[in-house]
């Protein structure tokens, strides 16, 4: 056993507040494997109510983009309204789209 | 006509004594849990165990509410759990055993959660609407304790070798504690016939053939041919109790009728 840890692995958990509506993070936890991390997040993040549905994920399976790729990911979006779906003139008889 | 008004006074106070038992040993087990507060061995599991130990205070605050109801002389369930003493209370004897270290307190946990999931279940199908009530809404929570004991079994069974010696340890105490919850008395004939008790000597294969499977899951033995400890039926306790109520019941005791 290496001393300085022994928790476990972090892990982060989503949770689902209703059928069809995206996980959202909520914030993350230690477990030693997927069941009791599962049961863990069940215990901390759902104590009120919360959701219907639990993902947890190893937070080393998560893929983060770094912040230096900021600029070159995400700005170029920024002036392009053409993406937006706003030019259309919607008839009154169509209702909401 | 006599008779037969001392029969359904009888009755009455079967259920009495039969409702007691169920609240008591829900309140001294949630008791005894919620001594991990603070204490347990990682945040997360200190969350679980402290939350089943609510789980289980809410179903003692229901059942003591409604024993309270049945007796019928005004008292509250806060009367019954912070005025009364030992030789008035009904819990089972395996609920105010120590905690010791977290494998004891783990399978105690899964020894009574395989007996309460069984017996709940049937109780939720008694001729009194408020018992089977109050057993329907339970059992989806000792579903989840029971799978959270469970599961800490497995893995201090297939640990490391202490965590084996820790559990098997702990089984080895606990195991004269397990017949008790199987005994009935005359309240639990009495309440049977009326379709609102559960038969216990029923339930007994079906606790022993999970037990059985999950000890041995978890590499621990069970010891033959050891006397089974015996006497909460008759409010007869070991000398924990007393210790438990004086923590439990200090602050009414000092302040009758606080309120805040």
């Amino acid at each position: 056993m290496n001393g300085s840890d022994s928790q476990g692995p972090l892990w982060e958990v989503f949770v689902q507040k209703k059928s069809g509506q995206p996980f959202v993070h909520c914030g993350n936890l230690h477990a030693f494997d997927k069941e009791m991390a599962l049961q863990n997040a069940r215990d901390l993040y759902t104590r009120r109510g919360e959701g219907m549905s639990l993902w947890v994920v190893l937070s080393s399976a998560i893929v983060a983009s770094s912040p230096e790729d900021m600029g070159s990911f995400f700005e170029p979006s920024n002036d392009k309204i053409f993406r937006h779906p706003t030019f259309y003139q919607i008839p009154d008889g169509v209702g909401h789209m | 006509m006599g008779n037969v008004e001392k029969e359904m006074m009888n009755t009455n106070e079967a259920l009495f004594n039969y409702t007691l038992r169920l609240g008591d040993s829900s309140l001294i087990l949630a008791q005894r849990l919620s001594e991990w507060t603070g204490h347990g061995p990682f945040l997360e599991e200190d969350l679980a165990l402290t939350n089943i130990a609510l789980d289980i205070f809410g179903r003692a605050k229901s059942l003591l509410e409604y024993a309270a109801q049945v007796e019928g002389k005004g008292r509250t369930e806060d009367d019954l759990a912070f005025l009364r003493n030992e030789r008035q209370f009904y819990n089972t004897l395996i609920s105010e055993q120590p905690n010791g270290d977290y494998a004891r307190t783990i399978i105690r946990q899964a020894f009574v959660d395989c007996f309460d999931l069984l017996f709940y279940t049937e109780l939720s199908k008694s001729s009194d609407a408020t018992l089977a009530g109050i057993a329907a809404k339970s059992i989806k929570e000792i579903t989840y304790h029971k799978r959270h004991s469970f599961s800490w079994v497995n893995r201090f069974g297939n640990g490391t070798s202490e965590s084996l010696e820790r559990l098997q340890k702990g089984c080895n105490e606990l195991w004269p504690y397990t017949n008790e919850l199987f005994e009935m008395t005359e309240v639990d004939q009495m309440l049977f016939a009326n379709g609102v008790a559960v038969d216990l000597s029923a339930l007994k294969p079906k606790w022993e053939k999970e037990i059985s499977a999950l000890l041995q899951l978890a590499n621990v033995s069970v010891q033959t041919e050891v006397h089974m400890q015996t006497g909460s039926r008759k409010a007869l306790h070991s000398e924990h109790l007393g210790y438990i109520l004086a923590e439990m019941q200090a602050l009414q005791r000092m302040h009758p009728g606080a309120k805040w």
